[in-house]
C-alpha cells in the first residue's frame, strides 16, 4: 500500500497546484537477462529521476521490486496526506535523497472547535527523524500541524540548504521561531505563513534576517497578529533582488506600503497591502499611492486590505487591468465601492470576498470577469439567523457570467434549487462546489422543498467534480443523487443532512473514488459505518462526529480492520464504557496506533 | 468559623511559602537565609519532558460542546448557537471582529493574538524573563493553582533551547540543566503587576485573588526583587 496519494491540495496564495497527469503506458523492461543490475539501477535512476508527479511515481513504484527501490532512491518530494498515516522512520527509510515535504495533520475540522486543542500532529518527530536522515532537505510545506518554535530551530540548525517554509493554518510557534528562521537559513527563498496562529513573542524578527543581499522571492506574513519593525522590513526589500512575493500584515499601513512600493514594485508579482489605512492621520496630504500603484507594473496577485479605509481603494485602479487573483475576504466593502474597480479586472481568476458586496457585487463580477475560475464569498456575519446579502441571485449572475468556473465556495442565507440547477448546467467545469447555507436545515426559500434537486443536478451535471461540501434541507434522496452520479468525487462534507442511514450507504457505495469524508450532526448510525468497510483501506480519513454511531459498532470496525486507527474523541468526563460515540475520526496507517494521543482520545 | 479562620490564614502576612515556615528550614535548592528563590516561593519543579508549548485556544479549553443530535431531522433548528457552524475558521472571525470594533488598540489586538478563540473576558497576562529573548502568554484560569502555574511556566521557558542570537546579557538557552541551575538559584523571583500597576511578589495571596487581580506575570532577578509590595500592605 502507497503511503501517499493522489491529491490536489487546496489553493494556497490563491494559486492551485496543477493536476496529477494520467499514467502513461510504461515499458517493463525485464530486469534479469541482459543487463547486470547495478547497470539497470543506474539506467532506471537516469529515467525516473524525469518523473515529477506523484501518481506516475506511485504507479512506476509498483512494477516490481528493482523499480520500487530505484523509485524510492529518486523521489525528491514527498506527499503525506496525513501524518498519521505512517511514521517518521518508514519514510526516512523508504525515501533516501528527499529534498520536499509537504505534509498534514489535523483533519479540517479542527478548524471549527470541533476537536480540543492539543489532539496532536505534531511536527515534531518529523522534524528530528529528517534532521539526520536529510541533512539536504530543501523545502517544508505543511497544513494544519503543531509546531514549536525548538522545531523551527531545529529545523533552521539542520539544514544548512534549507529554502522553503510554508506553514498553513498551523499553530503552536511564535515570533521567537520566525526569528531563528530567518536568521539561520541563509538561502531561504520562501518564508510563507499563512492563516497560522503565529503568537507575539515581542522578538524583532524582521532584523534577524541576514544583513547582507538574499535570495528571497516569497514573503508572506500577513497572519502574524504582531507589529514589526518597519524600518528592518524596508531595509530587507531593499537588499532582496529577487522577491516576487511580499504580503505584508494589518500592522503595516498605507504609507508604509507605499514606501516599499517605491522601493520595489517593478519586480513584484504578488502584493499583501497590509492594513490598507492610513497609519499617520496628522499628515495633510496623503502620498500619490495611485503613483505607487501605477509602478507595480508586474502585480498579479494582490490581497490584504484588513483594515481598509474604502477612500484609498481606487488607488489601485492601475494594476486591476493585470489582476489574475485578488483577495478583498478581510475587507468590508459596499456594492458602491466594490462595482467601479472590479469593472476593470477582466482577467481575473481567483476572486475571494465578503458577502458585504452583496449579489449587485456579484452581479458585476459576473459582468466583468468572464476567466473567473475559483470564486469564495465568505460571510461578514457568520451568523444563522441574519438577513444575508448574497443570495441565490448572485449565483445565478455568476453562472450565467463566469463559464469557465471551475472552484466555489460560497456561504449565503438563501438559496434555491433552480439556482443551483442552473449552475450545474453552465458550469461544466466544476471540480470544487461548496455551498454553506447558515441557517441549518432551510429549504429552497421560493418552494419550501428540501434542496435535493439543487446539488443531485451538481454532481449529475458536473461532471468533473471532485470535492463536494452541501448544506440546507437534506433528505436520503440528495445523497442517492451523490453515490449514483458523483462518481469522481474525492471530498466530501456534509453536516446536518439526510434521514437515516441509507443516505450515508449511497455514498459509501455508489462513490468509488471517495477519500475524505467529513460529517457533522447528521442521523448516520451503525448501519451506515459498517456499509463503508469495503472502503476505508482505500480513504485517506473518516470523520464522524454528533452522529448514531455506537462504540460497539466503532470497536467492531477496529476489531475487523487492523490497520485502520479508529480514534474515538470525547470530553473527559466520557465514561470509555459509554456507548454513544461524540467523535470518530478513522484513518488507514502503516504504522498503527499513534504514540501520542492525548487523554480525551481513545484508541479503539 | 472555621472557614473563616481558614481565609484569614490564608490572607496572613508571611514571608514564606503559602502553606508553612517550616520550608524555610529545609536544605532547598536555593534558600539563602529568608531571601526567596524562584523555586521556594513557587514550589518550581522543572519536567523537562514535553517541548511543547501549549497553544491557548479558550474556545477548545472546554471540551464541551452542544450535542444537536437531531432526533427528528424535520424539526425546526435549535435558535441557539452551535459550536463550529457556519464553518468560519476562527482565524477570519476575529478578524472580522477586530473589523467591527474598529481597533487596532491594545485590547483587540491582543485577542487576535491569541488566535483560537477570541472569547471575550479572556485573562491572558504576559509573562517575561529578565534576559530570556522573548515573552510568552498565559491563560490564568487555566491554571488552579500557583503549582500548575509553576509548572507551566517551567515548560515554557526552559522549552526553549535556542541560543542567544545578536542581543546582549541574553540567557543562553541552550542549556537545559543551566537554565535550571539559574531558575533554582535564588537568583530569580515571579512578580506580578496588579490591578493598580504595582508589582508584587507572587505567592502572597490565595490563587483565585491572584488571577483576578494580576495582570502581567515578570520573573525577575532577585536584585531588583527589593522593594516590591505585598498585597497586604497598608498603604
Amino acid at each position: 500500500m502507497s503511503e501517499d496519494d493522489e491529491d490536489q491540495s487546496p489553493a494556497t496564495d490563491l494559486r492551485s497546484q496543477p493536476p496529477c497527469s494520467p499514467n502513461k503506458s510504461r515499458n517493463c523492461i525485464s530486469s534479469s537477462q541482459t543487463f547486470p543490475d547495478h547497470v539497470l539501477e543506474n539506467v532506471l535512476e537516469n529515467v525516473l529521476q524525469f518523473l515529477d508527479s506523484r501518481c506516475d511515481r506511485n504507479a512506476a513504484s509498483l512494477v516490481c521490486k528493482l523499480w520500487w527501490k530505484v523509485e524510492g532512491l529518486t523521489r525528491s518530494e514527498v506527499f503525506i496526506g496525513n501524518c498519521y498515516a505512517l511514521s517518521p522512520a518508514r519514510l526516512t527509510q523508504r525515501f533516501k535523497r528527499v529534498r520536499s515535504l509537504l505534509l498534514k495533520g489535523k483533519p479540517r475540522f479542527a478548524d471549527f472547535n470541533l476537536m480540543p486543542a492539543d489532539w496532536g500532529a505534531n511536527f515534531a518527530p518529523w522534524v528530528s527523524t529528517m534532521a539526520k536522515a536529510y541533512p539536504w532537505l530543501e523545502k517544508v510545506d505543511l497544513k494544519r500541524m503543531f509546531v514549536t518554535d525548538d522545531d523551527l530551530a531545529l529545523l533552521a540548525e539542520s539544514f544548512p540548504g534549507f529554502k522553503e517554509l510554508i506553514l498553513v493554518c498551523c499553530e503552536g510557534f511564535g515570533t521567537s521561531g520566525i526569528a531563528v528562521v530567518a536568521n539561520k537559513c541563509r538561502k531561504l527563498k520562501v518564508l510563507d505563513l499563512i492563516e497560522s496562529d503565529v503568537t507575539d513573542d515581542e522578538v524583532d524578527w524582521v532584523s534577524c534576517f541576514p544583513e547582507d543581499v538574499t535570495c528571497l522571492e516569497s514573503l508572506a506574513f500577513d497572519c502574524v497578529e504582531a507589529p514589526i519593525n518597519f524600518k528592518a522590513l524596508e531595509g530587507l526589500v531593499g537588499r532582496s533582488p529577487l522577491l516576487r512575493k511580499l504580503r505584508l500584515n494589518r500592522f503595516v499601513s498605507l504609507e508604509e506600503v507605499h514606501r516599499l512600493l517605491l522601493l520595489g514594485a517593478p519586480q513584484l508579482t504578488s502584493l499583501g497591502t497590509g492594513s490598507f489605512s492610513r497609519g499617520d492621520q496628522s499628515q495633510q496630504e496623503p502620498p500619490d499611492y495611485a503613483a505607487a500603484f501605477r509602478a507595480c507594473k508586474s502585480v498579479v496577485c494582490l490581497s490584504g486590505f484588513r483594515e481598509l479605509m474604502p477612500e484609498y481603494l481606487p488607488a489601485i485602479l492601475p494594476v486591476c487591468a493585470n489582476l489574475t487573483s485578488l483577495n478583498f475576504s478581510y475587507a468590508n466593502i459596499s456594492p458602491d465601492m466594490f462595482k467601479p474597480i472590479i469593472h476593470n479586472c477582466h482577467k481575473l481568476q481567483i476572486f475571494w470576498a465578503l458577502d458585504s458586496i452583496c449579489d449587485e457585487g456579484l452581479q458585476a463580477v459576473a459582468a466583468t470577469c468572464k476567466e473567473l475560475r475559483e470564486l469564495r464569498i465568505f460571510p461578514f456575519d457568520p451568523r444563522e439567523d441574519t438577513e444575508g446579502p448574497v443570495s441565490e441571485l448572485g449565483l445565478q449572475a455568476i453562472s450565467e457570467g463566469c463559464r469557465k468556473l471551475e472552484s466555489l465556495l460560497y456561504f449565503c442565507q438563501h438559496m434555491t434549487n433552480a439556482a443551483l440547477i442552473a449552475m450545474s448546467h453552465n458550469c461544466p467545469e466544476l471540480t470544487v462546489f461548496r455551498l454553506c447555507i447558515m441557517g441549518r436545515l432551510r429549504p429552497d426559500h421560493v418552494t419550501g422543498k428540501a434542496m435535493d434537486e439543487g446539488f443531485g443536478a451538481i454532481v449529475k451535471n458536473c461532471k468533473k467534480l471532485t470535492r463536494l461540501a452541501v448544506s440546507g434541507l437534506l433528505t436520503d434522496q440528495a445523497f442517492r443523487y451523490m453515490g449514483e452520479y458523483g462518481k469522481l468525487i474525492r471530498t466530501l462534507s456534509v453536516a446536518f443532512a439526510g434521514d437515516s442511514d441509507m443516505a450515508l450507504r449511497h455514498v459509501l457505495e455508489g462513490c468509488p473514488r471517495l477519500q475524505k469524508l467529513e460529517i457533522r450532526d447528521s442521523p448516520f448510525g451503525d448501519v451506515a459505518l459498517r456499509s463503508g468497510m469495503h472502503r476505508y483501506y482505500n480513504m485517506r480519513f473518516v470523520w464522524m462526529s454528533a452522529c448514531r454511531l455506537t462504540m460497539g459498532c466503532c470497536k467492531d470496525v477496529a476489531r475487523a480492520m487492523p490497520n485502520l486507527v479508529v480514534e474515538v474523541i470525547g470530553s473527559d468526563d466520557d465514561d470509555v464504557n459509554r456507548d454513544y460515540v461524540e467523535t470518530l475520526y478513522m484513518y488507514r496507517s502503516l504504522d498503527g496506533p499513534r504514540k501520542d494521543a492525548p487523554q480525551f482520545v481513545t484508541i479503539l | 468559623m472555621i472557614g473563616q479562620l481558614m481565609n484569614l490564614k490564608a490572607t496572613e502576612l508571611c514571608l514564606s511559602l503559602p502553606g508553612g515556615a517550616e520550608t524555610l528550614d529545609t536544605p532547598a535548592k536555593s534558600a539563602v537565609g529568608n531571601k526567596r528563590g524562584f523555586s521556594e516561593t513557587v514550589d518550581l519543579m522543572l519536567n523537562l519532558q514535553s517541548n511543547k508549548e501549549r497553544a491557548i485556544d479558550l474556545n477548545n479549553a472546554t471540551a464541551s460542546k452542544q450535542k444537536t443530535l437531531l432526533k427528528d431531522p424535520v424539526k425546526p433548528p435549535a435558535k441557539a448557537q452551535v459550536v463550529g457552524w457556519p464553518p468560519v475558521r476562527n482565524y477570519r472571525k476575529n478578524i472580522m471582529t477586530n473589523h467591527k470594533t474598529s481597533g487596532a488598540d491594545e485590547a483587540s489586538s491582543e485577542k487576535a493574538g491569541n488566535g483560537g478563540g477570541g472569547a471575550t473576558g479572556a485573562t491572558l497576562v504576559k509573562v517575561s524573563m529578565d534576559g530570556a529573548p522573548y515573552l510568552r502568554k498565559v491563560h490564568l484560569k487555566m491554571y488552579k493553582s500557583y503549582q500548575d502555574l509553576s509548572d507551566a511556566l517551567a515548560k515554557m521557558f526552559s522549552s526553549f533551547t535556542v541560543g542567544n542570537y545578536g542581543a546582549q546579557g541574553m540567557i543562553d538557552f541552550m542549556n537545559e540543566t543551566k537554565l535550571m541551575d539559574l531558575l533554582n538559584s535564588s537568583e530569580y523571583v515571579p512578580s506580578y503587576e496588579d490591578k493598580d500597576g504595582d508589582w508584587m511578589l507572587v505567592g502572597d495571596v490565595p490563587w483565585e485573588m491572584f488571577v483576578e487581580s494580576c495582570k502581567r506575570l515578570r520573573i525577575m532577578k532577585g536584585s531588583e526583587a527589593i522593594g516590591l509590595g505585598t498585597s497586604n500592605s497598608p498603604f
